[in-house]
């Protein structure tokens, strides 16, 4: 009992500790805010156009900023988990770490701290990309159920993400490559329908845009914000959120309990 | 009836390797409650190994350790609570405030607020950081930032403490100012040091019992004394103008040890006045004219390069080298 307790103060202490260095240092979000804000915005207002009219199937005839906005929120949580790895992969070169190290608290509360910290970031920069679509003629018909049960996926998902980042973080060898090993994550809203139906995509592309985990998620969210059925997409996109997240968490707990790299 | 305490550490048989480099080749060790113990040693002699494995931080290959009486392999939880850890790169969170990393270990140490908030004051106060407190740490000097470190170390009032080079590259004020807190510490609150340095003079300064490592292994231990006293004694180092001269100090004195390159002669002496003076009174009586006298007591230099063949300085060269390469 009272170990759990310790468990979770320690926890507690680490998130703080985490949210502190990100609202002293709101730079990086920033940065993970702006890269999908502008791609938004040139993807509206420039290839919207032709894009809009390029939508089919059960898309046809939606508008593009309706059809992009929800998918665009997939762009946004992939940036902050980019971002995630390199803060953890930082942190890890920081003599504190291994400090934690030598003290008697629960080992997984600083990991705990900086998914927790990421969470919160990633779900601020979530709001101000919605903000950004509204501004630019977004306008979704769900109710309030619908605007609920999408923040839950999109929480979900960055819950997922950062847990998988974090992994790679630690992993990394280098803060430089930190950066670099998410950026096949970074990819994957792109070749999914976030942007554009996968059945507009050539055959072999088309197939793999229909398995990876971007694109159930992609299409339940534009279905929960535009308030359209969306079939059994929730569950395998809830599945796939469950899944990695506890890769994610499986691989993370394993990577830093091992002895650290030393120099 | 006075008991002996506990040993603060204790170690049998310990090694550790990296790949095919041993760092850490079968040390035994047995540190005293109470005081400061010195582990000296050249830069990659394995000194940081040794205080990561007894930390708890990495894990030994063989060897079983004890600290503060608990079992670092069974027990390392127990360990942790015992011990605190400052190192040669400062262990502080730099995007936060002195006074928040000193809360911030109040809170880990399970401390409720208004008890760690003292603390934290109490601790600025005495290590002078009472101004720095409000700024974020990754604006201190780094003189500063170890002080903040040994504070953060202090928060847990750990008995036993474990300072890996705490002085390397800091000026020499702060080296003092460090020095001063570290015999502070032993002597108002009774806490156990171990203490690792590349510098003779700082092992010399503050350590009780010295334990010299060399290439993983322990080459010597004792009191700084002890350890002098494994070297021959002083001497008298003479200079001469040319090599004529140095034959004839030669054969006034005897052959002892002589240096024609440098045209010096080595003479044990005990360093006593008299004895010196007779020398002097040998040596004019002779017409030998000695361009420069210097007298040698053996330091920990020589300790060194009795010990390991090398003297310290040449060790670190070595290694200098091997980390630019």
């Amino acid at each position: 009992m009272a170990l759990m307790s310790y468990a979770m103060s320690d926890s507690w202490t680490m998130v703080r500790r985490n949210v502190r260095h990100i609202t002293r240092y709101p730079s990086m979000l920033l940065a993970t805010v702006v890269i999908p804000a502008l791609m938004f915005l040139l993807f509206v207002f420039a290839f919207g156009g032709v894009m809009g009219k390029g939508l089919v199937g059960k898309d046809a005839g939606t508008d593009y900023v309706d059809y992009l906005s929800p998918g665009i929120i997939l762009l946004a949580l992939v940036m902050a988990a980019m971002s995630t790895s390199v803060s953890v992969a930082m942190d890890m070169t920081k003599g504190i770490i291994n400090r934690f190290r030598t003290m008697a608290i629960a080992r997984t509360s600083v990991l705990v701290g900086h998914v927790v910290g990421s969470v919160v970031q990633a779900l601020v920069s979530v709001v101000i990309m919605l903000a950004v679509a509204l501004v630019a003629g977004f306008r979704p018909s769900a109710g309030i159920g619908g605007w609920l049960a999408a923040l839950g996926l999109v929480a979900l998902l960055s819950f997922a993400l950062t847990w998988i980042a974090v992994a790679f973080g630690l992993a990394a060898k280098t803060v430089e490559s930190a950066s670099n090993t998410p950026m096949l994550l970074q990819l994957l809203p792109f070749l999914s329908s976030a942007f554009v139906p996968a059945e507009s995509m050539a055959s072999g592309l088309r197939w793999f845009t229909e398995y990876q985990p971007f694109t159930p998620i992609a299409d339940t969210l534009r279905g929960l914000f535009l308030g359209r059925p969306i079939g059994n997409d929730w569950i395998i996109a809830i599945a796939w959120c469950l899944g990695i997240a506890l890769v994610g968490y499986l691989w993370s707990a394993r990577l830093f309990k091992r002895d650290p790299q030393m120099t | 009836m006075v008991t002996t305490p506990p040993p603060a550490i204790t170690a049998l048989g310990l090694r550790k390797s990296y790949g095919d480099k041993i760092v850490l080749n079968g040390i035994d060790l047995d540190v005293p409650s109470g005081r400061i113990w010195s582990l000296l040693g050249p830069n990659g002699a394995g000194k940081t190994t040794m205080v990561q494995i007894l930390s708890t931080l990495i894990r030994p290959d063989a060897g079983t350790v004890h600290v503060a009486g608990h079992d670092l392999a069974k027990d390392p939880d127990a360990v942790r609570r015992s011990i605190g850890v400052t190192g040669q790169f400062a262990a502080v969170d730099e995007m936060l405030t002195g006074e928040e990393n000193l809360l911030l270990m109040g809170d880990l140490h399970h401390l409720d607020r208004r008890a760690s908030r003292r603390r934290a004051n109490e601790l600025l106060k005495q290590f002078d950081l009472e101004d720095a407190g409000k700024k974020v740490a990754s604006t201190y000097s780094g003189g500063m930032r170890r002080k903040l470190d040994l504070a953060m170390t202090l928060v847990g009032n750990p008995r036993i403490i474990f300072l890996d080079e705490p002085t390397t590259g800091l000026d020499p004020r702060s080296r003092h100012t460090m020095w001063e807190i570290i015999r502070g510490l032993v002597a108002n609150e009774g806490i156990t040091i171990f203490l690792t340095t590349q510098y003779l003079e700082e092992a010399d300064e503050l350590a009780d019992r010295i334990a010299v490592l060399d290439h993983g292994k322990l080459v010597a231990q004792g009191t700084p004394d002890e350890l002098k006293s494994l070297v021959p004694g002083s001497h008298i180092l003479l200079t001469f103008g040319d090599i004529t001269e140095l034959d004839a100090a030669v054969r006034v004195l005897g052959e002892s040890a002589r240096d024609d390159q440098a045209l010096t002669l080595r003479v044990p002496s005990n360093g006593d006045l008299g004895e010196m003076r007779s020398l002097l009174d040998r040596l004019d009586a002779a017409s030998v004219v000695a361009k420069n006298l210097s007298i040698h007591t053996p330091d920990l230099d020589d300790v060194f390069l009795t010990l390991t063949g090398r003297p310290a300085a040449e060790n670190e060269a070595e290694n200098a080298e091997k980390e630019t390469v």
